[in-house]
Protein backbone atom coordinates (compact mmCIF):
# COMPACT_ATOMS: atom_id res chain seq x y z
CA UNK A 1 0.00 0.00 0.00
CA UNK A 2 2.54 2.26 1.02
CA UNK A 3 4.44 1.12 -2.21
CA UNK A 4 1.51 2.06 -4.63
CA UNK A 5 1.00 5.31 -2.13
CA UNK A 6 4.63 6.24 -2.91
CA UNK A 7 4.14 6.08 -6.95
CA UNK A 8 1.17 7.85 -6.95
CA UNK A 9 2.55 10.79 -5.16
CA UNK A 10 5.83 10.84 -7.74
CA UNK A 11 3.77 10.82 -10.72
CA UNK A 12 0.30 11.88 -11.10
CA UNK A 13 -0.03 13.82 -7.58
CA UNK A 14 -1.83 16.60 -9.03
CA UNK A 15 -4.86 14.49 -11.23
CA UNK A 16 -5.04 12.49 -7.65
CA UNK A 17 -5.56 15.52 -5.77
CA UNK A 18 -7.55 17.17 -8.17
CA UNK A 19 -10.08 14.09 -8.19
CA UNK A 20 -10.07 14.06 -4.09
CA UNK A 21 -10.67 18.10 -3.64
CA UNK A 22 -13.95 17.29 -6.21
CA UNK A 23 -15.29 14.31 -4.17
CA UNK A 24 -14.69 16.14 -1.15
CA UNK A 25 -16.55 19.34 -2.68
CA UNK A 26 -19.29 16.47 -3.64
CA UNK A 27 -19.28 15.46 -0.13
CA UNK A 28 -18.93 18.43 1.72
CA UNK A 29 -20.37 21.43 -0.58
CA UNK A 30 -24.37 20.66 0.15
CA UNK A 31 -23.41 21.57 4.13
CA UNK A 32 -22.32 24.64 3.24
CA UNK A 33 -25.23 26.70 1.63
CA UNK A 34 -27.91 27.46 4.09
CA UNK A 35 -30.72 27.46 1.51
CA UNK A 36 -32.87 24.49 0.64
CA UNK A 37 -32.55 23.69 -2.61
CA UNK A 38 -35.44 22.72 -3.68
CA UNK A 39 -37.36 25.30 -1.67
CA UNK A 40 -39.55 27.51 -4.48
CA UNK A 41 -39.71 30.45 -2.63
CA UNK A 42 -41.52 34.42 -3.40
CA UNK A 43 -38.13 35.55 -5.12
CA UNK A 44 -38.32 36.60 -8.59
CA UNK A 45 -36.98 33.79 -11.35
CA UNK A 46 -33.41 34.29 -12.69
CA UNK A 47 -32.54 37.30 -10.91
CA UNK A 48 -28.81 38.21 -10.92
CA UNK A 49 -26.51 37.58 -8.31
CA UNK A 50 -27.30 39.43 -4.80
CA UNK A 51 -26.21 39.16 -0.94
CA UNK A 52 -29.47 36.53 -0.48
CA UNK A 53 -28.50 34.29 -3.19
CA UNK A 54 -24.97 34.96 -4.25
CA UNK A 55 -25.64 33.04 -7.70
CA UNK A 56 -28.92 34.28 -8.66
CA UNK A 57 -31.82 32.11 -8.55
CA UNK A 58 -33.01 29.56 -11.22
CA UNK A 59 -36.13 29.38 -13.55
CA UNK A 60 -38.50 28.38 -10.28
CA UNK A 61 -36.42 30.79 -8.28
CA UNK A 62 -34.68 28.37 -6.36
CA UNK A 63 -31.22 29.51 -5.32
CA UNK A 64 -28.29 28.34 -8.01
CA UNK A 65 -25.71 27.90 -5.07
CA UNK A 66 -27.70 25.27 -3.56
CA UNK A 67 -28.22 23.73 -6.53
CA UNK A 68 -25.29 23.57 -7.87
CA UNK A 69 -23.77 22.64 -5.06
CA UNK A 70 -26.30 19.71 -5.07
CA UNK A 71 -25.88 19.20 -8.67
CA UNK A 72 -21.74 18.86 -8.46
CA UNK A 73 -22.73 15.89 -5.74
CA UNK A 74 -24.79 14.18 -7.69
CA UNK A 75 -22.40 14.27 -11.01
CA UNK A 76 -18.79 13.56 -9.67
CA UNK A 77 -20.28 11.00 -6.99
CA UNK A 78 -22.26 9.13 -9.67
CA UNK A 79 -19.15 9.21 -12.17
CA UNK A 80 -16.70 8.43 -9.64
CA UNK A 81 -18.76 5.55 -8.76
CA UNK A 82 -19.52 4.09 -12.30
CA UNK A 83 -15.44 4.94 -12.71
CA UNK A 84 -14.49 2.93 -9.70
CA UNK A 85 -16.72 0.07 -11.02
CA UNK A 86 -15.32 0.13 -14.56
CA UNK A 87 -11.87 0.01 -13.47
CA UNK A 88 -11.80 -2.25 -10.75
CA UNK A 89 -13.78 -4.86 -13.17
CA UNK A 90 -11.69 -3.83 -16.05
CA UNK A 91 -8.28 -4.99 -14.01
CA UNK A 92 -9.39 -7.34 -12.59
CA UNK A 93 -10.41 -8.99 -16.30
CA UNK A 94 -6.93 -7.65 -17.49
CA UNK A 95 -4.68 -9.54 -14.96
CA UNK A 96 -7.32 -12.50 -15.54
CA UNK A 97 -6.52 -12.37 -19.16
CA UNK A 98 -2.76 -12.24 -18.76
CA UNK A 99 -2.55 -14.96 -15.64
CA UNK A 100 -4.86 -17.54 -16.54
CA UNK A 101 -5.53 -20.01 -19.59
CA UNK A 102 -5.14 -18.74 -23.13
CA UNK A 103 -9.21 -19.36 -23.90
CA UNK A 104 -9.65 -16.85 -20.95
CA UNK A 105 -7.95 -13.89 -23.16
CA UNK A 106 -9.56 -14.95 -26.02
CA UNK A 107 -13.35 -14.60 -24.57
CA UNK A 108 -12.46 -11.45 -22.77
CA UNK A 109 -10.45 -9.72 -25.83
CA UNK A 110 -13.85 -10.48 -28.25
CA UNK A 111 -16.30 -9.13 -26.30
CA UNK A 112 -14.46 -6.12 -24.98
CA UNK A 113 -14.02 -5.99 -29.03
CA UNK A 114 -17.59 -6.31 -29.45
CA UNK A 115 -18.60 -3.60 -27.08
CA UNK A 116 -15.95 -0.90 -28.29
CA UNK A 117 -17.63 -1.36 -31.69
CA UNK A 118 -21.10 -0.33 -30.29
CA UNK A 119 -20.71 4.10 -29.47
CA UNK A 120 -20.62 4.90 -26.11
CA UNK A 121 -23.20 7.12 -26.02
CA UNK A 122 -25.68 4.96 -28.54
CA UNK A 123 -25.04 2.09 -25.95
CA UNK A 124 -25.70 4.43 -23.23
CA UNK A 125 -29.30 5.31 -24.93
CA UNK A 126 -30.25 1.77 -25.58
CA UNK A 127 -29.57 0.67 -21.97
CA UNK A 128 -31.58 3.34 -20.59
CA UNK A 129 -34.62 2.85 -22.97
CA UNK A 130 -34.72 -0.83 -21.62
CA UNK A 131 -33.69 -0.16 -17.54
CA UNK A 132 -34.75 3.43 -16.99
CA UNK A 133 -32.69 6.11 -15.31
CA UNK A 134 -32.53 5.56 -11.47
CA UNK A 135 -29.46 6.19 -9.96
CA UNK A 136 -28.64 2.39 -10.03
CA UNK A 137 -28.70 2.17 -13.49
CA UNK A 138 -27.17 4.78 -14.43
CA UNK A 139 -24.07 3.80 -12.60
CA UNK A 140 -24.10 0.93 -13.90
CA UNK A 141 -24.53 1.64 -17.63
CA UNK A 142 -21.83 3.67 -17.15
CA UNK A 143 -19.42 1.20 -15.76
CA UNK A 144 -20.27 -1.44 -18.02
CA UNK A 145 -19.44 1.23 -21.33
CA UNK A 146 -16.30 1.90 -19.78
CA UNK A 147 -15.20 -1.64 -18.59
CA UNK A 148 -13.54 -2.71 -21.98
CA UNK A 149 -11.41 0.07 -22.24
CA UNK A 150 -10.45 0.07 -18.61
CA UNK A 151 -9.61 -3.69 -19.49
CA UNK A 152 -7.75 -3.11 -22.29
CA UNK A 153 -5.51 -1.21 -20.61
CA UNK A 154 -4.82 -2.99 -17.77
CA UNK A 155 -3.94 -5.89 -19.96
CA UNK A 156 -1.64 -4.34 -21.50
CA UNK A 157 0.34 -2.93 -18.46
CA UNK A 158 0.20 -6.45 -17.22
CA UNK A 159 1.49 -8.09 -20.28
CA UNK A 160 4.53 -6.16 -20.38
CA UNK A 161 4.92 -6.17 -16.64
CA UNK A 162 4.57 -10.15 -16.90
CA UNK A 163 7.49 -10.04 -18.62
CA UNK A 164 9.82 -8.89 -16.91
CA UNK A 165 12.27 -10.41 -14.95
CA UNK A 166 11.73 -10.05 -11.52
CA UNK A 167 8.23 -11.40 -11.95
CA UNK A 168 10.17 -14.34 -13.81
CA UNK A 169 12.30 -14.66 -10.26
CA UNK A 170 9.03 -14.79 -8.21
CA UNK A 171 8.26 -17.42 -10.42
CA UNK A 172 10.72 -19.61 -10.64
CA UNK A 173 11.01 -19.16 -6.26
CA UNK A 174 8.02 -21.03 -6.23
CA UNK A 175 5.60 -18.37 -5.41
CA UNK A 176 2.14 -18.88 -6.27
CA UNK A 177 -0.49 -16.98 -8.95
CA UNK A 178 -1.97 -14.86 -6.26
CA UNK A 179 1.34 -13.48 -4.54
CA UNK A 180 3.05 -12.74 -7.62
CA UNK A 181 -0.89 -11.14 -8.91
CA UNK A 182 -1.06 -8.98 -5.56
CA UNK A 183 2.59 -8.27 -4.77
CA UNK A 184 4.78 -8.03 -7.99
CA UNK A 185 2.26 -7.47 -10.77
CA UNK A 186 -0.71 -5.24 -9.16
CA UNK A 187 1.80 -2.56 -7.39
CA UNK A 188 3.77 -2.06 -10.55
CA UNK A 189 0.50 -1.43 -12.31
CA UNK A 190 -0.67 1.11 -9.77
CA UNK A 191 0.49 4.41 -11.37
CA UNK A 192 -0.35 4.01 -14.95
CA UNK A 193 -3.70 2.76 -13.26
CA UNK A 194 -4.51 5.86 -12.07
CA UNK A 195 -3.79 7.85 -15.35
CA UNK A 196 -6.54 5.63 -16.49
CA UNK A 197 -8.99 6.28 -13.98
CA UNK A 198 -8.54 9.72 -14.25
CA UNK A 199 -9.48 9.56 -17.72
CA UNK A 200 -12.79 7.36 -17.34
CA UNK A 201 -13.78 9.77 -14.86
CA UNK A 202 -13.43 12.35 -17.20
CA UNK A 203 -15.48 10.19 -19.76
CA UNK A 204 -17.89 9.52 -17.45
CA UNK A 205 -18.57 13.31 -16.31
CA UNK A 206 -19.01 14.11 -20.27
CA UNK A 207 -21.51 10.95 -21.05
CA UNK A 208 -23.91 11.68 -17.92
CA UNK A 209 -23.79 15.19 -18.34
CA UNK A 210 -24.40 14.55 -22.26
CA UNK A 211 -26.93 12.09 -20.86
CA UNK A 212 -28.99 14.46 -18.62
CA UNK A 213 -28.74 17.32 -20.90
CA UNK A 214 -30.64 15.29 -23.38
CA UNK A 215 -33.29 14.71 -20.54
CA UNK A 216 -32.13 10.69 -20.21
CA UNK A 217 -29.83 11.04 -17.27
CA UNK A 218 -30.50 12.52 -13.61
CA UNK A 219 -33.95 13.28 -13.11
CA UNK A 220 -35.99 15.73 -11.19
CA UNK A 221 -36.35 16.56 -8.19
CA UNK A 222 -32.68 15.45 -7.86
CA UNK A 223 -30.35 17.28 -10.10
CA UNK A 224 -26.59 17.41 -11.91
CA UNK A 225 -24.60 19.64 -13.47
CA UNK A 226 -26.28 18.40 -17.39
CA UNK A 227 -30.03 18.60 -16.16
CA UNK A 228 -29.15 22.04 -14.53
CA UNK A 229 -27.95 23.43 -17.88
CA UNK A 230 -31.31 21.43 -19.22
CA UNK A 231 -33.74 23.04 -17.03
CA UNK A 232 -32.74 26.89 -17.13
CA UNK A 233 -31.93 27.01 -20.93
CA UNK A 234 -34.70 29.52 -21.32
CA UNK A 235 -32.08 32.02 -18.76
CA UNK A 236 -29.42 31.96 -21.30
CA UNK A 237 -31.77 34.79 -23.15
CA UNK A 238 -31.10 36.80 -19.75
CA UNK A 239 -27.37 35.29 -19.33
CA UNK A 240 -28.68 34.06 -16.09
CA UNK A 241 -25.79 32.25 -13.56
CA UNK A 242 -28.33 29.16 -13.20
CA UNK A 243 -27.57 28.15 -16.96
CA UNK A 244 -23.75 29.77 -17.23
CA UNK A 245 -22.49 28.82 -13.77
CA UNK A 246 -22.92 24.70 -13.99
CA UNK A 247 -21.60 24.73 -17.71
CA UNK A 248 -18.16 26.93 -16.10
CA UNK A 249 -18.26 24.38 -13.44
CA UNK A 250 -18.28 21.17 -15.72
CA UNK A 251 -15.52 22.68 -18.47
CA UNK A 252 -13.30 23.48 -15.17
CA UNK A 253 -13.63 19.56 -13.56
CA UNK A 254 -12.75 17.70 -17.01
CA UNK A 255 -10.20 20.55 -18.30
CA UNK A 256 -8.39 20.81 -14.83
CA UNK A 257 -8.08 16.44 -14.72
CA UNK A 258 -7.14 16.62 -18.42
CA UNK A 259 -4.06 19.34 -18.11
CA UNK A 260 -3.32 17.61 -15.03
CA UNK A 261 -2.98 14.37 -16.59
CA UNK A 262 -1.04 16.04 -19.79
CA UNK A 263 1.36 17.42 -17.69
CA UNK A 264 1.97 14.32 -15.43
CA UNK A 265 2.36 12.29 -18.83
CA UNK A 266 4.26 14.78 -20.50
CA UNK A 267 7.24 14.44 -17.91
CA UNK A 268 7.87 11.00 -17.62
CA UNK B 1 -1.58 -6.00 -54.47
CA UNK B 2 0.13 -8.67 -52.69
CA UNK B 3 -1.12 -11.54 -51.35
CA UNK B 4 -0.09 -10.81 -47.68
CA UNK B 5 -2.15 -7.78 -47.74
CA UNK B 6 -5.17 -9.32 -48.63
CA UNK B 7 -5.00 -11.74 -46.30
CA UNK B 8 -4.64 -8.67 -44.03
CA UNK B 9 -7.78 -6.99 -45.58
CA UNK B 10 -10.18 -10.12 -45.40
CA UNK B 11 -9.11 -10.03 -41.55
CA UNK B 12 -10.09 -7.37 -41.05
CA UNK B 13 -13.47 -7.66 -42.94
CA UNK B 14 -14.20 -10.82 -40.79
CA UNK B 15 -13.77 -8.89 -37.59
CA UNK B 16 -15.98 -6.50 -38.76
CA UNK B 17 -18.67 -8.99 -39.75
CA UNK B 18 -18.38 -10.70 -36.33
CA UNK B 19 -18.84 -7.40 -34.84
CA UNK B 20 -21.82 -6.71 -36.63
CA UNK B 21 -23.45 -9.91 -35.24
CA UNK B 22 -22.05 -9.25 -31.96
CA UNK B 23 -24.17 -5.59 -32.36
CA UNK B 24 -27.41 -6.96 -33.96
CA UNK B 25 -27.28 -9.70 -31.18
CA UNK B 26 -26.82 -7.25 -28.57
CA UNK B 27 -29.25 -5.00 -29.41
CA UNK B 28 -31.94 -7.40 -29.82
CA UNK B 29 -30.17 -8.99 -26.41
CA UNK B 30 -30.38 -5.66 -24.39
CA UNK B 31 -34.64 -4.94 -25.46
CA UNK B 32 -36.07 -8.20 -24.60
CA UNK B 33 -33.89 -8.54 -21.47
CA UNK B 34 -37.29 -7.17 -19.54
CA UNK B 35 -39.10 -9.39 -17.38
CA UNK B 36 -42.23 -7.11 -18.16
CA UNK B 37 -42.82 -6.78 -22.19
CA UNK B 38 -44.67 -4.04 -24.84
CA UNK B 39 -47.99 -5.04 -23.72
CA UNK B 40 -47.53 -3.78 -20.17
CA UNK B 41 -46.62 -0.18 -21.91
CA UNK B 42 -49.18 -0.46 -24.50
CA UNK B 43 -52.12 -1.44 -22.18
CA UNK B 44 -51.08 0.15 -18.73
CA UNK B 45 -52.06 -1.45 -15.45
CA UNK B 46 -56.11 -1.94 -15.81
CA UNK B 47 -55.20 -4.77 -18.61
CA UNK B 48 -57.36 -7.94 -17.98
CA UNK B 49 -55.03 -11.20 -18.39
CA UNK B 50 -56.87 -11.99 -21.56
CA UNK B 51 -56.56 -8.80 -23.27
CA UNK B 52 -52.81 -9.09 -22.44
CA UNK B 53 -52.88 -12.70 -24.04
CA UNK B 54 -54.90 -11.90 -26.57
CA UNK B 55 -52.02 -8.86 -26.66
CA UNK B 56 -48.91 -10.96 -26.70
CA UNK B 57 -49.98 -13.33 -29.41
CA UNK B 58 -50.81 -10.23 -31.86
CA UNK B 59 -47.18 -9.04 -31.73
CA UNK B 60 -45.84 -12.53 -31.19
CA UNK B 61 -44.15 -12.08 -27.89
CA UNK B 62 -45.62 -15.74 -26.71
CA UNK B 63 -43.38 -17.59 -29.25
CA UNK B 64 -39.73 -18.87 -28.04
CA UNK B 65 -36.83 -15.96 -28.03
CA UNK B 66 -34.89 -17.62 -30.56
CA UNK B 67 -37.61 -17.58 -33.04
CA UNK B 68 -38.56 -14.04 -32.35
CA UNK B 69 -35.08 -12.89 -32.59
CA UNK B 70 -35.34 -14.78 -36.45
CA UNK B 71 -38.04 -13.07 -37.05
CA UNK B 72 -37.00 -10.01 -36.24
CA UNK B 73 -33.58 -10.22 -37.93
CA UNK B 74 -35.62 -11.43 -40.95
CA UNK B 75 -37.46 -8.14 -40.58
CA UNK B 76 -34.68 -6.08 -40.07
CA UNK B 77 -32.87 -7.74 -43.27
CA UNK B 78 -35.69 -6.96 -45.43
CA UNK B 79 -35.72 -3.03 -44.37
CA UNK B 80 -38.50 -3.92 -42.28
CA UNK B 81 -37.82 -2.86 -38.18
CA UNK B 82 -41.86 -3.32 -37.03
CA UNK B 83 -44.13 -0.88 -35.25
CA UNK B 84 -43.49 2.48 -33.58
CA UNK B 85 -45.70 1.44 -30.26
CA UNK B 86 -46.12 5.43 -30.20
CA UNK B 87 -48.26 5.88 -32.63
CA UNK B 88 -48.56 2.60 -34.62
CA UNK B 89 -45.99 3.76 -37.66
CA UNK B 90 -43.92 1.70 -40.00
CA UNK B 91 -40.44 2.47 -37.98
CA UNK B 92 -38.65 2.14 -41.37
CA UNK B 93 -41.29 4.74 -43.13
CA UNK B 94 -40.55 7.32 -40.26
CA UNK B 95 -36.54 6.88 -40.11
CA UNK B 96 -36.14 7.54 -43.73
CA UNK B 97 -36.73 11.06 -44.33
CA UNK B 98 -35.08 11.55 -41.05
CA UNK B 99 -32.20 9.54 -42.16
CA UNK B 100 -31.43 11.94 -45.26
CA UNK B 101 -31.53 14.82 -43.26
CA UNK B 102 -29.10 13.80 -40.25
CA UNK B 103 -26.34 12.36 -43.37
CA UNK B 104 -27.19 15.98 -44.39
CA UNK B 105 -25.81 17.57 -41.54
CA UNK B 106 -23.04 15.16 -40.94
CA UNK B 107 -21.90 15.18 -44.37
CA UNK B 108 -21.46 19.50 -44.40
CA UNK B 109 -20.19 19.13 -41.01
CA UNK B 110 -17.64 16.65 -41.92
CA UNK B 111 -17.04 18.90 -45.63
CA UNK B 112 -16.28 21.84 -43.16
CA UNK B 113 -14.35 20.17 -40.50
CA UNK B 114 -11.99 17.46 -42.47
CA UNK B 115 -9.98 20.48 -44.82
CA UNK B 116 -9.52 22.81 -41.63
CA UNK B 117 -8.70 20.02 -39.27
CA UNK B 118 -6.11 18.66 -41.69
CA UNK B 119 -4.35 22.41 -42.73
CA UNK B 120 -4.89 22.94 -38.63
CA UNK B 121 -3.47 19.51 -37.55
CA UNK B 122 -0.60 19.38 -40.34
CA UNK B 123 0.97 23.15 -39.85
CA UNK B 124 0.79 23.02 -35.32
CA UNK B 125 3.16 19.59 -35.85
CA UNK B 126 5.34 21.23 -38.56
CA UNK B 127 5.50 24.37 -36.17
CA UNK B 128 5.53 22.21 -32.88
CA UNK B 129 6.37 23.90 -29.72
CA UNK B 130 5.78 27.32 -31.11
CA UNK B 131 3.14 29.75 -29.93
CA UNK B 132 0.78 28.61 -32.84
CA UNK B 133 1.37 25.15 -31.69
CA UNK B 134 0.57 25.88 -28.18
CA UNK B 135 -2.64 27.56 -28.66
CA UNK B 136 -4.33 25.30 -31.23
CA UNK B 137 -3.03 22.41 -28.42
CA UNK B 138 -4.93 24.03 -25.47
CA UNK B 139 -7.83 25.49 -27.87
CA UNK B 140 -8.41 21.47 -28.70
CA UNK B 141 -7.60 20.34 -25.48
CA UNK B 142 -10.34 22.86 -23.79
CA UNK B 143 -12.96 21.39 -26.52
CA UNK B 144 -12.16 18.11 -26.27
CA UNK B 145 -12.73 18.01 -22.56
CA UNK B 146 -16.36 19.47 -22.27
CA UNK B 147 -19.22 17.86 -23.42
CA UNK B 148 -20.94 18.63 -26.89
CA UNK B 149 -23.63 20.42 -25.93
CA UNK B 150 -21.87 23.30 -24.20
CA UNK B 151 -19.75 24.49 -27.18
CA UNK B 152 -23.71 24.23 -29.06
CA UNK B 153 -24.90 26.15 -26.52
CA UNK B 154 -22.34 28.31 -26.22
CA UNK B 155 -22.52 28.99 -30.06
CA UNK B 156 -26.10 29.37 -29.33
CA UNK B 157 -25.65 32.24 -26.83
CA UNK B 158 -23.19 33.91 -28.68
CA UNK B 159 -24.35 33.74 -32.55
CA UNK B 160 -28.50 34.04 -31.81
CA UNK B 161 -28.97 35.95 -28.17
CA UNK B 162 -26.02 38.24 -28.08
CA UNK B 163 -25.08 38.53 -31.58
CA UNK B 164 -29.20 38.13 -33.25
CA UNK B 165 -27.16 37.21 -36.44
CA UNK B 166 -28.73 33.52 -36.60
CA UNK B 167 -32.22 31.93 -35.58
CA UNK B 168 -31.51 29.37 -32.41
CA UNK B 169 -33.30 26.33 -34.36
CA UNK B 170 -32.95 24.95 -37.20
CA UNK B 171 -36.55 25.47 -38.95
CA UNK B 172 -35.29 22.99 -42.21
CA UNK B 173 -39.46 22.94 -43.15
CA UNK B 174 -39.55 26.50 -44.36
CA UNK B 175 -36.63 26.43 -46.42
CA UNK B 176 -37.62 27.93 -50.16
CA UNK B 177 -34.24 30.36 -50.83
CA UNK B 178 -29.99 30.25 -50.67
CA UNK B 179 -30.00 32.86 -47.20
CA UNK B 180 -33.03 30.96 -45.81
CA UNK B 181 -31.14 27.73 -45.85
CA UNK B 182 -28.11 29.13 -44.72
CA UNK B 183 -29.72 30.49 -41.73
CA UNK B 184 -31.52 26.86 -40.68
CA UNK B 185 -28.05 25.07 -41.42
CA UNK B 186 -25.31 27.30 -40.36
CA UNK B 187 -25.30 26.94 -36.71
CA UNK B 188 -26.16 23.16 -36.57
CA UNK B 189 -23.88 22.50 -38.90
CA UNK B 190 -21.27 24.89 -37.44
CA UNK B 191 -21.66 23.71 -34.15
CA UNK B 192 -20.86 19.80 -35.11
CA UNK B 193 -18.32 20.98 -37.07
CA UNK B 194 -16.26 22.23 -34.03
CA UNK B 195 -16.95 19.21 -31.97
CA UNK B 196 -15.52 16.71 -34.43
CA UNK B 197 -12.62 19.49 -35.43
CA UNK B 198 -10.89 19.30 -31.47
CA UNK B 199 -10.40 15.76 -32.01
CA UNK B 200 -9.46 15.52 -35.49
CA UNK B 201 -6.93 18.28 -35.41
CA UNK B 202 -5.59 16.16 -31.82
CA UNK B 203 -4.92 13.07 -33.62
CA UNK B 204 -4.07 14.71 -36.71
CA UNK B 205 -1.11 16.67 -35.07
CA UNK B 206 0.23 13.85 -33.28
CA UNK B 207 0.19 11.34 -36.68
CA UNK B 208 2.37 13.90 -38.30
CA UNK B 209 4.10 14.44 -35.16
CA UNK B 210 5.46 10.84 -35.12
CA UNK B 211 6.17 11.28 -38.83
CA UNK B 212 8.18 14.05 -38.81
CA UNK B 213 10.42 12.71 -35.78
CA UNK B 214 11.09 9.11 -37.71
CA UNK B 215 15.12 9.11 -39.24
CA UNK B 216 14.43 9.42 -42.36
CA UNK B 217 13.56 12.64 -42.16
CA UNK B 218 16.19 13.50 -40.08
CA UNK B 219 18.25 12.42 -42.64
CA UNK B 220 16.73 14.19 -45.49
CA UNK B 221 17.31 17.37 -43.47
CA UNK B 222 20.98 16.09 -42.98
CA UNK B 223 21.30 15.99 -46.77
CA UNK B 224 20.14 20.04 -46.88
CA UNK B 225 16.87 18.64 -48.33
CA UNK B 226 14.53 22.46 -47.87
CA UNK B 227 11.38 22.51 -45.43
CA UNK B 228 8.37 22.78 -48.64
CA UNK B 229 10.38 19.61 -50.35
CA UNK B 230 10.91 17.95 -46.63
CA UNK B 231 7.02 18.30 -45.89
CA UNK B 232 5.14 17.64 -48.98
CA UNK B 233 7.50 14.86 -50.25
CA UNK B 234 8.80 13.42 -47.55
CA UNK B 235 6.51 13.79 -44.79
CA UNK B 236 2.96 13.89 -46.03
CA UNK B 237 2.87 10.39 -48.27
CA UNK B 238 4.16 8.60 -45.52
CA UNK B 239 1.62 10.54 -43.03
CA UNK B 240 -1.52 9.66 -45.27
CA UNK B 241 -2.38 6.67 -43.67
CA UNK B 242 -2.25 7.41 -40.08
CA UNK B 243 -3.78 10.97 -41.08
CA UNK B 244 -7.02 9.05 -42.68
CA UNK B 245 -7.08 6.94 -39.97
CA UNK B 246 -7.21 9.74 -38.11
CA UNK B 247 -10.20 11.57 -39.74
CA UNK B 248 -12.16 8.30 -40.03
CA UNK B 249 -11.33 7.49 -36.15
CA UNK B 250 -12.66 11.35 -35.80
CA UNK B 251 -15.43 10.76 -37.64
CA UNK B 252 -16.85 8.37 -35.57
CA UNK B 253 -17.19 10.87 -32.70
CA UNK B 254 -19.08 12.79 -35.01
CA UNK B 255 -22.19 10.67 -33.93
CA UNK B 256 -21.84 11.02 -30.41
CA UNK B 257 -22.16 14.83 -31.63
CA UNK B 258 -24.92 14.19 -33.61
CA UNK B 259 -27.22 13.09 -30.76
CA UNK B 260 -26.52 16.24 -28.83
CA UNK B 261 -26.59 18.92 -31.61
CA UNK B 262 -29.70 17.96 -33.44
CA UNK B 263 -31.81 18.33 -29.64
CA UNK B 264 -30.18 21.32 -29.09
CA UNK B 265 -31.87 22.85 -32.68
CA UNK B 266 -34.61 20.82 -32.48
CA UNK B 267 -33.41 19.08 -36.08
CA UNK B 268 -35.28 16.63 -37.48
CA UNK B 269 -33.08 13.86 -37.57
CA UNK B 270 -32.68 10.62 -36.60
CA UNK B 271 -30.28 11.08 -33.47
CA UNK B 272 -33.41 13.10 -32.34
CA UNK B 273 -35.42 10.80 -33.03
CA UNK B 274 -33.89 8.22 -31.29
CA UNK B 275 -33.65 10.55 -27.85
CA UNK B 276 -37.39 11.01 -28.03
CA UNK B 277 -37.86 7.26 -28.50
CA UNK B 278 -35.94 6.60 -25.48
CA UNK B 279 -37.85 8.58 -23.22
CA UNK B 280 -40.98 7.17 -24.45
CA UNK B 281 -39.22 3.49 -24.37
CA UNK B 282 -40.69 2.94 -27.71
CA UNK B 283 -38.36 -0.23 -28.25
CA UNK B 284 -38.76 -1.15 -31.85
CA UNK B 285 -37.84 2.45 -32.96
CA UNK B 286 -35.02 2.68 -30.48
CA UNK B 287 -34.04 -0.73 -31.62
CA UNK B 288 -33.69 0.49 -35.37
CA UNK B 289 -31.88 3.94 -34.87
CA UNK B 290 -29.22 1.79 -33.04
CA UNK B 291 -29.08 -0.69 -35.68
CA UNK B 292 -28.35 2.50 -38.32
CA UNK B 293 -25.96 4.13 -35.88
CA UNK B 294 -23.65 1.01 -34.84
CA UNK B 295 -23.78 0.04 -38.59
CA UNK B 296 -22.35 3.43 -39.47
CA UNK B 297 -19.90 3.67 -36.60
CA UNK B 298 -18.26 0.22 -37.93
CA UNK B 299 -18.20 1.43 -41.56
CA UNK B 300 -15.95 4.13 -40.58
CA UNK B 301 -14.23 2.01 -38.26
CA UNK B 302 -13.29 -0.21 -40.18
CA UNK B 303 -12.61 1.67 -43.01
CA UNK B 304 -10.02 3.28 -41.23
CA UNK B 305 -8.31 0.03 -40.29
CA UNK B 306 -8.15 -0.72 -44.15
CA UNK B 307 -6.54 2.55 -44.76
CA UNK B 308 -3.97 2.14 -42.18
CA UNK B 309 -3.50 -1.62 -43.64
CA UNK B 310 -3.10 -0.52 -47.01
CA UNK B 311 -1.00 2.52 -45.93
CA UNK B 312 1.86 0.00 -44.33
CA UNK B 313 4.90 0.56 -46.41
CA UNK B 314 5.53 -3.37 -47.07
CA UNK B 315 2.23 -3.24 -48.87
CA UNK B 316 2.87 -0.17 -50.78
CA UNK B 317 5.95 -2.14 -52.57
CA UNK B 318 4.02 -4.69 -54.24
Amino acid sequence: MIVMFGKLRSKHDRAVLLIAFWILLALLGPLCSSHDPGAIGMQPVFSGPSMAHLLGTDYLGRDTLARLLNGIRHTVLLCFASTLFSCSVGTFLGIAAVTSRVWVEAVTGRLADGFLSIPSLLFALLVIAVFGTSTGALIMTMGIIYTPGAYRTSRALAQRIARLDFVTVARARGESTPYIILQEILPNMAGPMIADVGLRFIYSVLLLSNLSFLGIGVQPPEVDLGSMVRENMLGMAYGSPAMIVPVIVIAVLTVGINLALDSSSGKR
Amino acid sequence: MNSQLSVLIGRRFLAACTSLAFVIVTVFAITNILPGDATDALLGQGATPEAITAMRHNLGLDQPVFVRFWVWLWGVLHGEFGHSLLNGLSVADVIGPRLHNSLLLAGASAAISVPVSLFLGITSAIWKDTVYDRVISIMTLGMVSVPEFVIATTAVYVFAVRLHLLPALADVGSVHSLRQFLAAFFMPVASLALVTLAQMVRMTRAAMVDTLSAPYIEMALLKGVGPARLILVHAIPNAIGPIINAVALSLSSLLGGVVVIEVVFTYPGIAGLMVDAVSSRDVPTVQACALVFCVTYLLLTTFADIVTILSLPRGRKA
